[in-house]
């Protein structure tokens, strides 16, 4: 048994995931607007949240936050739940497999049999779309925004890979699913101008140092003085844990920009504003800047070439340069979605 | 980014059916979803993440043939894990683990306790009781 829904790769495994289960109920939203709507950029750099010994630095909002955000928006019901109990986590997904509902699932990517091992880290966050069951082999159908076809995963995996241990959020098998759509949905412009609001008010006000583009601002004194502090080697860790958030598969910093910047490309089509064009322009530039610093990074951690080599002040002269773009980019998108919403 | 900027640089996703989406910007001016087979400076800050592992792995090697470490030690390194994400893993006791990676204990363990860590790290308890040549 398996649900009708196409495959569709997507540039971020839970932007994939949801515009799945949404296009299942015939909301066609493409992947930017999905991104959009939800407020998906972010910024911020934890240094008391360690991942494998590093601080946590994140460009996204936190996993899970991304559904409850786009389906309250909406105005869509729709259900989490995590388990203590593996076996009652199967069978409740199969219950509504049976039912005819898609679920997705928040999965370790450990374990994961399709990934690369290259790729295989403790990290609980990856988010695939299930969509049938083969009652002879118990095999799931499984729709993955990074892979390029639809794949199928057995039993035992699933649940392996559902109860992944450790990491930096608890799994307990995780899983949502929509419950119902409203018939209607609400008027485009305004839903766009709230979410535009709601980013740029995140990114520019929210009084903490650590979150938003002052966490740039934040991160980047913070690395001039990670040479100092922890030793070559330990910083250039650092470095490479930065570049490894900033392009981890599927997308990264500099990706999530880019489809920032998508968003409010349509966000013009959508709602009429003009002034979106240049603002989209300028995210671009500000993800072309991001490309820049994780590019520069690399070059130093490469041991092969010397001639090009960056000093860890370099590199913090370049997050404030793109900290300082963020900030005002995002302190004049906030004026203008404000001064529409009126 | 422009569509022709999209990165190629295909390495570990090569005979895999993993591949990346990225948004660029076509002559147009106009933001397209374009497939991408990977990024070098992706892959060598993933290389620099493992071969730390793998310095590590060595290490422990040499001190596993020494005497000193038990296997446990070394598997525990290789599969990224700690004691901790072990403890969750198997629902033993955290004590009881880092008593397990001395040579001394490890060498009394029994089968049944074996078969708990082979079946969590996914090998064989054949091969949790040695660690690779090379």
């Amino acid at each position: 048994m398996e649900l009708k829904l196409d495959h569709k790769q997507a540039a971020h495994c839970e932007n994939g995931t949801v515009s799945a289960l949404l296009r299942y109920y015939g909301i066609n939203l493409s992947e930017p607007m999905v991104f959009g709507l939800a407020s998906g950029l972010f910024f911020t750099h934890l240094p008391f949240i360690k991942l494998s010994g590093m601080s946590l630095t994140s460009f996204r909002t936190f996993p899970g936050v991304f559904f409850s955000r786009i389906t309250k928006l909406l105005g869509i019901k729709r259900k989490t739940k995590r388990f203590f109990n593996q076996e009652k986590a199967m069978s409740k997904l199969d219950e509504l497999l049976s039912k005819g509902i898609p679920v997705g699932c928040v999965v370790g990517m450990y374990y994961l049999p399709y990934v690369p091992v290259e790729y295989r880290f403790h990290f609980n966050g990856h988010n695939i779309c299930i969509i049938g069951k083969d009652e002879k082999t118990g095999e799931y159908s499984v729709l993955d925004s990074n892979i390029t076809q639809k794949v199928t995963i057995s039993y035992k995996d699933l649940q392996t890979v559902r109860f992944a241990k450790g990491g930096t959020y608890p799994l307990m098998g995780q899983m949502y699913w929509i419950e119902s759509v409203p018939k209607e949905l609400p008027d485009m412009r305004t839903l766009i101008l709230k979410s535009i609001r709601k980013t740029s008010k995140l990114m520019a006000f929210t009084p903490i140092h650590m979150v938003g583009a002052k966490g740039i601002l934040y991160l980047s004194r913070r690395i001039r003085k990670w040479e100092k502090k922890m030793g070559r080697r330990r910083a250039l860790l650092n470095l490479a844990q930065i570049v490894r958030m900033l392009e981890e598969i599927g997308t990264g910093g500099a990706g999530f920009r880019f489809i920032y910047g998508a968003f409010l490309q349509e966000a013009v089509q959508k709602t009429g504003i003009e002034e979106f064009n240049a603002f989209s322009q300028r995210m671009t530039e500000i993800g072309d800047m991001w490309r820049d610093f994780a590019y520069k990074i690399s070059r130093m951690f490469k041991k092969r070439s010397t001639e090009e080599n960056y000093t860890f002040d370099q590199l913090g002269d370049m997050l404030q340069a793109i900290g300082e773009k963020e900030l005002t980019f995002f302190k004049d998108l906030y004026t203008v979605s404000k001064q529409y919403l009126r | 980014m422009k569509v022709k900027d999209v990165p190629q640089d295909l390495k570990y996703y090569k005979d895999t059916i993993v591949r990346d989406v990225n948004y660029a910007v076509d002559e147009n001016g106009e933001y397209k979803a374009v497939l991408s087979s990977g990024w070098d400076p992706k892959t060598e800050a993933l290389d620099m993440a493992w071969d730390e592992i793998k310095e590590k792995c060595k290490e422990i090697a040499e001190r596993v043939k020494k005497g000193e470490s038990s296997p446990l030690e070394y598997h525990l390194a290789r599969h990224i894990m700690s004691v901790k994400l072990m403890a969750k893993y198997t629902g033993l006791r955290r004590h009881t683990i880092r008593k397990h990676l001395k040579t001394k204990y490890f060498d009394q363990l029994d089968d049944e306790t074996l078969a708990i860590y082979a079946k969590a790290l996914r090998i064989s308890v054949e091969e949790l009781k040695r660690v690779p040549e090379s």
